[in-house]
């Protein structure tokens, strides 16, 4: 019988209004990320406004784990742009430049050529079958600034998800154990 | 609060927030520079100009291309991008942009270069609109930052034209 008291004891003693206290912090941790994340969505008016470069193709210029900031703007497009598309049926989004371009006098819409400068041919290869050029619309943004090797964090965690999960197992037991 | 996990959290937080605050640093001092770099090209030759089995004109050409770019290397600079792009219009395109050559420059011994070569990039239209028609070929630059923000400019030269009949 007296194991039973000790466990309601102990059951008791977790001081319920610290635990909210807790979690509303850690709660408010996680939305203000997203609502950084968000804005910067808005701002720079593009689907995904930060990149990591993910491949060797545009070396030596943007490096494997170099992130990419990105801007989406009604200017049209050029050539010599670097610019991020996604292929219909591929996820990961591509970032080349862009060689060739054939705008239309009527509507202004566009078609667009790829290539990333480290590769020898253009990007008729990786686009869908039986596609010759990119239009507007699989165009997420320009890449305007870059920092070098900040994003080799996220190819870390991508893939070896493990050290994702040690991560925030390490953190969550820091926020659970503090005294304060 | 003053256990190694918390002083180490502080610390990794003061370094990357002064680290972003030294590359915008970097980043803005590309402002204050202003460049005055110049360029030649001149068409030695068209080789061919013939129109494909599926429509599309097109050429082949040979270039001499002169510049003097030094002037737009910064210490942030890590390398510059080159490339010569042919512009014109067609009655069906109000614009038609053709890379035909490029380059990497690393640095700025580099910048001061002559070439004679031909396009690395077939040169072919969106349709048969070639013959006779003039064009402007545009020596454009890409500066490619050490961090921060890239910028692109680019010097147009114009006067140059198609022949009147394939060959």
């Amino acid at each position: 019988m007296g194991w039973i008291g000790d466990t309601v004891d102990s059951v008791k003693s977790i001081q319920l209004r610290q635990l909210l206290t807790q979690a509303v912090s850690l709660g408010m941790i996680v939305t203000s990320a997203l609502i950084i994340w968000k804005g910067l969505m808005c701002i720079t008016g593009s689907e995904s406004p930060v990149v990591v470069v993910l491949s060797g193709s545009m070396e030596p210029g943007f490096k494997r784990g170099d992130i990419l900031f990105l801007h989406m703007s009604k200017d049209p497009i050029r050539a010599g742009e670097i610019v991020v598309f996604n292929i219909d049926g591929r996820e990961i989004p591509i970032v080349h430049r862009v060689i060739k371009v054939h705008e239309r006098q009527d509507t202004g819409e566009v078609d667009v050529l790829t290539k990333g400068d480290n590769n020898y041919g253009d990007d008729r290869l990786l686009y869908a079958q039986g596609q010759l050029y990119l239009n507007r619309h699989h165009i997420m943004g320009r890449a305007v600034g870059f920092l070098p090797y900040v994003g080799w964090v996220t190819i870390i965690m991508t893939e070896k998800p493990i050290i994702k999960y040690i991560l925030i197992g390490a953190l969550g037991l820091l926020v659970i154990t503090s005294k304060d | 609060m003053h256990s190694f996990v918390y002083r180490l959290n502080g610390l990794l937080t003061f370094s990357v927030t002064i680290l972003a605050i030294m590359c915008a640093i970097t980043s803005l001092s590309d402002n204050l520079h202003t460049p005055s770099p110049s360029a030649e090209i001149q068409v030695m030759n068209i080789n061919w100009f013939q129109k494909q089995p599926q429509g599309n004109d097109e050429v082949s050409l040979t270039m001499n291309i002169s510049a003097d770019l030094q002037t737009l290397f910064t210490w942030n600079t890590k390398q510059l991008f080159i490339f010569v792009a042919a512009e014109y219009e067609t009655p069906k395109n109000s614009l038609n942009q053709v890379s035909l050559w490029d380059a990497i420059i690393p640095s700025k011994e580099h910048a001061k270069f002559w070439i004679h070569t031909s396009n690395k990039y077939r040169f072919v239209d969106q349709g048969n609109n070639l013959r006779g028609k003039e064009f402007n070929l545009t020596l454009h630059w890409h500066v490619m930052p050490k961090t921060g923000k890239m910028f692109a400019d680019k010097i147009v030269l114009t006067g140059y034209s198609f022949p009147e009949e394939y060959r």
